[in-house]
């Protein structure tokens, strides 16, 4: 070729692509008042909330396209707005609930079927309870937790009647039966694509639906974008508004703002205080900002070596926490703050609740120097970079804070993907971090963050018989309803961790929702992901 | 040595020149010298401590009290601008003495040598071209941890085939100059003669891709700390405080970002124009 | 020619390698542990280190090298964690999405720094000049997420012109049907105006950030490519027989100061590929960029790897078609080679 045709030639391959001929129009006509555009930070990476690794937005998919066998009611909280109830558990796909005092039989809704047509059988459900049971994982941890372990639990009696067999007495079985895990899978599809390796076709179910929930997936780019489209036949409650339901992920928290607006998106989960304080106030959008149940971000510090383990150090520090400046420049006012009580002793039976401590510096410097360190000590703090936004100022303000009183410590950002192998470690001196759990029960947060058994979730590995003590006991009592020995011994522990103080309760994170005002029907879920079900778009 | 002296008078003249003739590097040259003052005098001079919070003046425009306003913690952008000066200045001028020490003797060696050394470094040098350089850089920060050292070490590898390279060609021009073959002659070993024949030639040559890199190696340490691997807080550094306040934008509060990013670009645009200037002065004929 | 490439190919091979082990070393020193990604919420010790063992990641690293060489071998680049999906279907996605983007950034870059260029060399030192010097000069001096940034702020935010940034398309439209995976030609090809327009608008943006970056760089290499040649002996020939400044400039001494010029915009392209991670992240872009970004902070080790790799690769094809375009514009390269 020489040169000048070369040169010509790619003069017209590029005027070839920036002057196309002639264009029709998109024959796909998007009714935009029947779809909803939602907006995240993160995506899906799978569509199964069994599979190894699922993420939290992954919950999400799972929760809109499966069913559960129940789920749980409505009801107003203080600020008038809808809340799911804890309390009351409601059919979903069973229609109804035949609780014994060794098992517990369902019956199956009539006519209902998966996304494919097939109809759902109990054999269905039976197969997706084993396979939660035996995958191993969170979803065999979380049916733990209600005391459903075993396959032999289950039981098909006909294609409409599943029954449990309980192993013990657990007042958790039924609450646990309505969370996201024992979601029912489409056992005939999936058993098409299992193969040697995968007998419970994982890797199909990562990327294909096999649910029968009110929606179901039409496209998905991983990273990117999901597309739902309404299930037109779903039995599991009352026929969803949205036909559809986009869900993008946009990075950047700046842009996500401008993007709800702007007008150009519906819902978000993902903004910085900052902005859902400012919206709130420019009324413009709708703002929801609810406390995350049995949910508290706190300081903890290492109860078992170094100076922390000396509770007047400890006692020191949430002395030193500069509390209402995290509240005002930190979160904006949204959250509910867990300090300031005026005494240390638990007042009522619910958690979380409020602690005695306050900002008081002289306080702080005497208990210190009771403890032996009159000029203080050096150390480092650690938080999850993935959440930097809240935990960086806050870290900041602390080490100001605690620079005055002699504890000098550097900041160290863990990447999101190790922080859980650090707190694993137990050896982080200084640390900020949220625990919650998704079952509200007092009993349940301490067990997991205070018991000696040292959980993952015990990142001070704060190890005390006493403490083990009233916390074993409140969760005997609670199984067989012993009203007065649960109260006092939840009392105990709650007194108990104001005293001991390995970790500072800071404040009850919000989860804030920003959307446009023509959407209503929003409901708070303990898991914390998006419900397209109920909402509307007017 | 008088023809040393005479030689350096005329480097001298002509430097005068250049500046004289290009107004744009007399301009890079005076905002050089306030970014020197800023860094070496400007934790001394500043109005507020740049770490100190005030929550209740958080987040206010810029005034005449805050010139360039207060962060969400309310410390003043002002003061932790110019604060941050020397930090993004020694990681720069760090990162960039170490690439000028590493690969201007790797290049050195593999053009005076030539042979299987040549063909190593020079391997070295391709395998690092073909990487994705801010990437790279990102996996060893991400890797090493996040320090300033690391930032250093990262930005001075991602630049090594830059220097290697040109420290080889002219290394190799040099080999077959008649003052080194005369050096040769008159019984000099390889390292008296690199060291006093080699070095001095290439030296201008690598000062000049030090400026120009310079320039570089601070944009690279902002874009580690926008993506969070930068320096620990609550040390002021312009990356770290443009990421920040990149979140700030959208609701009004455009000076926290504005500030920092506006600091960052003009370092490294009197980097960028400098180093033009000191080729135009060491190095004329490669004036572009 | 055949023996050209077949050279550039074979000097490639140890640069390939050398990437490879590069980041196989690098990934593996990344502070993050899958097993503990991968052992849920409630780990303990012990189910760590049993997946530990499943994934093989307990065994000394010379192991796990030899088993990714080979799963390398038959092209396998392994399964990201972030997104679930196999890393060669990921890059196989996105790099079009970025290929595009850069593309576009290029050509917006070229179009504007080419005449900067020209100018400024047909005026040496002149205001022109110094103005063409100021202005790439601190299109290069500005963080690309910073510029990134200020533009969606002022054209999408304040003014309101430019369309949200979502990534690829609007939202509520669907992509082309897939043919070269550029959203431009596939819309054209499928004459679906709407979706080619959306595609345009998306890309304005991020395209110019990126181009802002590229300017020097070209701008330069014109400039100084024309000057060489504006001094040259038949461009004064030329002159001298009273042809039109206009005609000599443009037909006589830019066709001749190409080459250079197109030698820069390879190294460009290979330089911008690499630099979009940053705008790619500011523009929710669903390219290659972001996703090595994203898998880096997470020490999600695939990704990282397969991005990495492919680059390279292009780095090297880039290379190489640049060689061969240079043998086939100008004839003596072919020769001396």
């Amino acid at each position: 070729m020489r040169r000048r045709d070369f040169l010509k030639s790619s003069a017209a391959a590029v005027a070839g692509v920036s002057a196309p001929a002639i264009f029709t129009r998109s024959a796909e006509a998007q009714t935009r008042s029947e779809t909803l555009l939602a907006i995240s930070e993160n995506a899906p990476n799978s569509q199964d909330i069994h599979g190894v690794g699922a993420n939290r937005p992954a919950y999400e998919v799972s929760w809109n396209s499966y069913d559960r066998l129940m789920t749980y009611g409505v009801k107003k909280d203080e600020q008038g707005q809808d809340h799911y109830d804890f309390k009351k558990i409601e059919p979903e796909l069973a229609e109804d609930m035949n609780v014994g005092p060794s098992s517990i039989t369902f019956k199956l809704k009539r006519g209902a079927t998966f996304h494919d047509g097939a109809p759902i059988t109990a054999a269905d459900v039976k197969w997706s309870f084993d396979r939660a049971v035996t995958v191993g994982g969170f979803p065999t941890f979380q049916m733990k937790a209600g005391s459903l372990e075993k396959t032999e639990q289950f039981v098909a009696v006909d294609d409409r009647t599943f029954r449990i067999d309980l192993i013990r007495k657990d007042h958790m079985t039924i609450p646990d039966l309505a969370v996201p895990v024992p979601a029912i899978y489409n056992s005939e599809l999936c058993k098409k694509n299992v193969t040697a390796q995968d007998p419970w076709a994982m890797e199909f179910t990562k990327n294909n639906g096999a649910g029968s929930g009110a929606f179901k997936v039409s496209r998905w780019q991983p990273g990117t974008e999901v597309v739902y489209e309404r299930f037109d036949d779903w039995k599991g409650g009352p026929l969803p508004k949205l036909r559809r339901v986009i869900w993008r992920t946009i990075p950047s928290a700046g842009n996500r703002r401008a993007l709800l607006e702007r007008g150009d998106a519906d819902i978000s989960f993902d903004l910085p205080n900052k902005d859902f304080a400012e919206l709130a106030a420019a009324r413009q959008l709708s703002i929801i900002g609810t406390p995350v149940e049995n949910a508290i971000q706190y300081v903890g510090m290492n109860a078992k070596e170094g100076p922390f383990a000396n509770p007047k150090v400890r006692q020191a520090v949430a002395w030193a926490i500069p509390y209402q400046k995290i509240m005002d420049a930190v979160l904006f006012g949204r959250a509910a703050p867990m300090f300031g009580d005026g005494d240390n002793v638990a007042t009522g039976f619910a958690w979380p609740q409020k602690h005695g401590y306050t900002t008081d510096l002289v306080k702080a410097k005497a208990l210190l120097t009771e403890a032996g360190f009159p000029n203080g000590f050096e150390t480092t703090m650690s938080f999850d970079l993935g959440l930097a936004g809240v935990n960086e100022p806050m870290c900041i303000l602390i080490q100001e804070s605690l620079a005055q009183i002699g504890i000098r410590f550097t900041i160290n950002k863990v990447p999101g993907s190790n922080w859980r192998n650090e707190l694993l470690k137990k050896n982080m001196p200084l640390i900020t971090n949220t625990f919650g759990g998704w079952l509200n029960y007092p009993e349940y947060f301490f067990f997991w963050a205070y018991h000696g058994q040292n959980a993952v979730f015990n990142t001070m590995s704060y190890q005390n018989t006493k403490m083990d003590g009233f916390i074993d006991a409140a969760r005997a009592a609670g199984a067989i309803d012993d009203t007065a020995a649960y109260q006092a011994a939840v009392k105990g522990f709650v007194d108990m961790s104001f005293d001991e103080v390995p970790r500072i309760p800071l404040y009850q994170p919000y989860l804030n929702v920003a959307m446009q005002k023509n959407i209503t029907g929003y409901r708070y879920w303990f898991h914390r992901q998006l419900d397209y079900r109920q909402l509307v778009k007017a | 040595m008088s023809a040393g002296a005479v030689a350096e008078r005329s480097g001298i003249a002509h430097a005068r020149y250049v500046i004289g003739e290009n107004p744009v590097t007399a301009f890079a040259f005076g905002l050089f010298v306030a970014i020197v003052f800023a860094a070496v005098l400007g934790p001394s001079l500043v109005p507020y401590d740049p770490l100190a919070s005030n929550t209740s003046r958080a987040l206010q425009a810029p005034s005449a009290q805050h010139w360039f306003g207060t962060d969400q913690l309310g410390r003043d952008l002002f003061s932790r601008v110019i604060v941050a000066t020397r930090l993004d200045l020694t990681i720069a001028v760090a990162s960039v003495i170490l690439v000028f020490a590493l690969g201007g003797l790797a290049g050195i060696a593999a053009g005076y040598y030539g042979g299987w050394i040549d063909k190593v470094i020079m391997r070295i040098a391709d395998t690092i071209m073909a990487f994705p350089l801010f990437v790279l850089a990102m996996g060893i920060v991400a890797a090493l941890g996040n320090s300033v050292t690391n930032i250093v070490i990262a930005t001075a590898i991602v630049n090594f085939p830059l220097y290697a390279r040109v420290a080889r060609a002219e290394a190799n021009i040099r080999r077959e100059a008649g003052y080194v073959e005369a050096a040769k002659l008159s019984g000099n070993g390889d390292g008296r003669i690199v060291l006093m024949q080699i070095l001095p030639n290439v030296f201008p040559i690598l000062v000049v891709q030090m400026s120009l890199t310079m320039g570089y190696a601070i944009l690279n340490a902002a874009g580690l700390s926008f993506i969070g691997l930068g320096v620990r807080p609550p040390m002021p550094e312009w990356g770290i405080m443009v990421a920040e306040g990149a979140a700030f934008m959208v609701s009004g509060e455009w000076w926290i970002a504005f500030f920092p990013g506006l600091a960052l670009m003009i370092a490294v645009f009197c980097f960028n124009l400098l180093g033009d200037g000191l080729r135009d002065i060491f190095d004329p004929r490669r004036r572009t | 020619m055949l023996l050209l490439i077949f050279n550039r190919v074979l000097l490639a091979i140890p640069t390939l390698v050398g990437v490879v082990v590069v980041t196989f070393v690098l990934t593996r020193a990344l502070p993050g542990d899958p097993a503990a990604y991968f052992a849920g919420p409630a780990a303990t010790q012990q189910s760590i280190q049993e997946i530990r063992v499943k994934l093989g990641t307990d065994r000394p690293l010379i192991e796990q090298f030899g088993r990714y060489i080979s799963d390398l071998a038959r092209g396998e680049l392994g399964n990201s964690l972030t997104t679930g999906q196999p890393v060669g279907k990921e890059i196989k996605a996105r790099l079009p999405a970025s290929a595009e983007l850069t593309l576009i950034g290029l050509l917006f870059a070229v179009m504007i720094a080419v005449p900067m260029g020209i100018l400024a060399a047909t005026r040496p030192n002149s205001f022109i000049d110094h103005a063409t010097r100021i202005v790439s000069t601190a299109g290069v001096s500005l963080p690309v997420f910073f510029t990134g940034l200020l533009l969606v702020y002022v054209f999408y935010y304040i003014l309101g012109v430019a369309p949200s940034p979502v990534g690829r398309l609007d939202v509520f439209l669907s992509p082309p049907r897939h043919v070269t995976g550029f959203y431009l030609i596939d819309a054209a090809l499928g004459r679906d105006r709407e979706v080619f327009v959306s595609a345009l608008k998306q890309l304005v943006l991020p395209a110019l950030t990126l181009g802002i970056f590229a300017l020097a760089p070209i701008a330069r290499m014109t400039r100084a490519s024309m000057l060489a040649v504006l001094s040259s002996d038949f461009v004064r020939t030329a002159r001298a027989s009273g042809l039109s400044p206009y005609k000599v400039v443009v037909t006589y001494a830019f066709r001749n100061a190409m080459l250079p010029v197109i030698t820069t915009l390879g190294m460009v392209l290979s330089f911008l590929l690499g630099a979009n991670v940053l705008v790619e992240k500011v523009f929710a872009w669903p390219g290659i960029g972001s996703f090595a970004v994203e898998a880096l902070i997470a020490s999600d080790f695939a990704p990282v790897q397969g991005f990495v790799l492919t680059m390279a690769v292009l780095y090297v094809l880039l290379n190489l078609s640049i060689d061969v375009l240079y043998g086939l514009i100008d004839p003596r390269i072919r020769i001396n080679s």
